[in-house]
């Protein structure tokens, strides 16, 4: 009797569990719910805030804000641009502090976690003075500069927690068979540090295309997505925008999806 | 001596600067190694012996002296230009390759024709027993496994000597007796030379043709197992390799007073240090006629240790002798704790060490 009342209370509270799990994952996606349930809807008047029916006119018309449309190219280019940048200098930044020791070791890694620890808004004032004290114009490639310098860390710190874990008699044994300081690189070095790297090359492209703080300090009168949406809160913001976000999170899925699988599949 | 060396080690010295002081890690080793040899440096932790066998692969540039191989100085030639190759503690097998692949990566490097890159990494596969795992990755198999991918790795390049830093260190000692016989065979049938690290002395002295005991970063001895055991070169040698007795006095007239015994000294006179190995002394209630060195004593331990018996014995001066005896047979027990006893042994059985 007792024991199949405690069994019953159990029971009880998996199920408050469950429930209370499923609430807080509904209320986290609820926002990624909302945005790609509003790319489909068929508004009449300016602003996309109440349900007005079904439609796929707006994946139709997804390039017809020209204006829109380049600002969606300008952060694909800046973020493609940085994250190559980054993922070059953070993974070689990533194996000097993973594997050597050298003078100044203690200062780069300082400097890498004080770039992670800088609120956006001072670095984004900072870079802004830099810019016009060095009379550089501002457009995209400033743009790309300063993306690069705020994803820069994230990459090397991504990078170094994978080398620290390497044994490096794996790099003597390279060369111990003939391989080039080169040729090990790319044979064994790069592929067992490359789940860090891919991991740091999604992070710097993620912080690049969403970021509005820093760029705009130092975009001078280039447009980016987010930018653009900013400035298009006060007119209304038209669809176009809720089905671009839905695409970018798609492939966002997609990738995860990929990389979960290619993990499963290593394992 | 037409043929030469296969490895030869001339003077050579590693500093390193630590804390702004200067270390020596290997203060001036010259040895030989000979063609098809299976040579072993021998040592305990910190004598150098690794960082002498880096030196020979090229991880490690000497401070001072001069590495040859086959008679060609290679003192400053980068490792992946070197004919050598090693065998590494932690295997380091590439952990993002299977087997194959790993076996083919010194060859792939060298642009050897696929064929025979083929042919020979089948053959070197079959020799280390592997045929059939070659899709595997390395975390998938066993140590012993993962072992013999790391040999079949180095061997395949058919190197002028294969270098093998404590290989069998991870291997539980079952695992490790079967691959030290492994390891003897496939040197056999590979012909190749091989230089072995090891702080192990049973296994130093079960593969080796010679041995060179480190201490200190100095080559204390260099010989043959046999002579290495029967014949140590300083006290360190006597104690690191085997256990020994070690007995120390004035020898006159050919003989040395321990302990209220004789013990026979030819050749020897004044200050000696005598080392006599516990398997070579017999135990007996009576003392013993002959020519032999016979010293009286107390037994204070006695350890039972299945093929023989391992008896401490206490001299009047307060030295204590280990004594093996081996249990052929009575299953009793030569001796009880308690029991004063002779110790008697032939005279080739005490071996002076050099002053």
């Amino acid at each position: 009797m007792t024991r199949l009342s405690t069994r019953m209370r159990g029971k009880l509270g998996d199920r408050l569990l469950h429930a209370y799990t499923w609430l807080i994952i509904a209320w986290l996606s609820s926002p990624i719910a909302v945005m790609i349930l509003f790319g489909f809807n068929d508004k009449k008047s300016k602003s996309n805030t109440r349900w007005q029916g079904f439609t796929l006119r707006w994946y139709q018309e997804l390039f017809g804000i020209s204006d829109l449309t380049t600002a969606l190219l300008n952060s694909i280019y800046i973020a493609v641009a940085s994250t190559v940048v980054t993922v070059v200098i953070g993974t070689m930044l990533g194996l000097a502090l993973g594997r050597h020791r050298f003078k100044g070791r203690g200062v780069t890694n300082f400097l890498v976690f004080a770039a992670i620890s800088t609120p956006e808004l001072v670095m984004g004032a900072s870079l802004l003075s830099l810019f016009v004290s060095a009379n550089l114009p501002r457009d995209a490639a400033t743009i790309t500069i300063a993306h690069v310098l705020f994803s820069l860390s994230f990459v090397t710190v991504t990078v170094r927690a994978r080398v620290v874990t390497l044994d490096p008699s794996l790099e003597e044994a390279a060369r111990d068979l003939g391989a080039t300081p080169w040729g090990t690189f790319r044979q064994v070095t790069l592929p067992a540090i490359m789940p860090g790297v891919a991991a740091g090359a999604m992070l710097a492209f993620a912080l690049s295309i969403d970021d509005y703080v820093v760029t705009s300090f130092v975009n001078g009168s280039t447009i980016t997505f987010p930018l653009w949406i900013i400035g298009s809160v006060k007119t209304g913001i038209p669809p176009q925008v809720n089905v671009m976000g839905t695409l970018i999170f798609g492939i966002g899925v997609l990738i995860a999806i990929a990389n979960a699988v290619a993990a499963r599949r290593r394992a | 001596m037409a043929e030469l060396n296969a490895i030869e080690l001339e003077g050579v010295v590693k500093e390193y600067v630590s804390h702004g002081e200067v270390v020596q890690a290997v203060k001036g080793v010259t040895l030989d190694i000979a063609e098809g040899e299976f040579f072993s440096l021998l040592g305990p932790s910190g004598c150098g012996k690794t960082t002498t066998m880096r030196m020979i692969a090229g991880f490690e540039e000497p401070s001072r002296g001069v590495v040859k191989l086959h008679g060609q100085d290679v003192t400053n030639v980068p490792p992946n230009k070197r004919d050598v190759n090693m065998v590494f503690q932690s295997y380091a097998l590439f952990p993002h390759m299977n087997v194959w692949d790993n076996v083919a990566f010194g060859l792939k490097q060298r642009r050897t024709p696929q064929e025979e890159i083929k042919r020979r990494v089948g053959e070197i596969l079959e020799i280390v027993d592997l045929t059939g795992r070659e899709k595997r990755r390395p975390r998938e198999m066993s140590g012993g496994q993962q072992q013999r991918v790391a040999l079949a790795r180095a061997l395949v390049n058919r190197p002028s000597a294969l270098l093998l830093d404590e290989p069998l260190g991870a291997l539980d000692l079952k695992l490790r007796q079967a691959m030290q016989i492994e390891l003897k065979r496939i040197q056999r049938e590979v012909g190749i030379t091989f230089v072995y690290v090891t702080h192990d002395q049973s296994e130093a002295l079960t593969m080796s043709d010679r041995i060179a005991v480190m201490k200190d970063g100095l080559v204390e001895q260099l010989a043959g197992p046999r002579e290495i055991y029967e014949r140590p070169a300083s006290s360190f040698v006597a104690g690191f390799i085997g256990t020994s007795n070690l007995l120390s006095g004035v020898a006159n007239g050919g003989v040395l007073e321990v302990g209220g015994g004789r013990v026979l000294v030819p050749e020897r006179e004044g200050d000696v240090t005598l080392t006599v190995r516990p398997e070579k002394i017999t135990i007996s209630a009576e003392k013993p006629d002959g020519e032999v060195s016979v010293v009286p004593g107390t037994v204070t331990e006695v350890v039972y240790l299945g093929t023989y018996t391992s008896y401490a014995v206490s001299l009047a001066g307060g030295t204590e002798v280990t004594v093996f005896q081996q249990n052929a047979h009575d299953a009793r027990n030569i001796a009880e704790r308690g029991d004063a006893v002779w110790l008697s042994w032939q005279a080739q059985h005490s071996y002076a060490l050099g002053s």
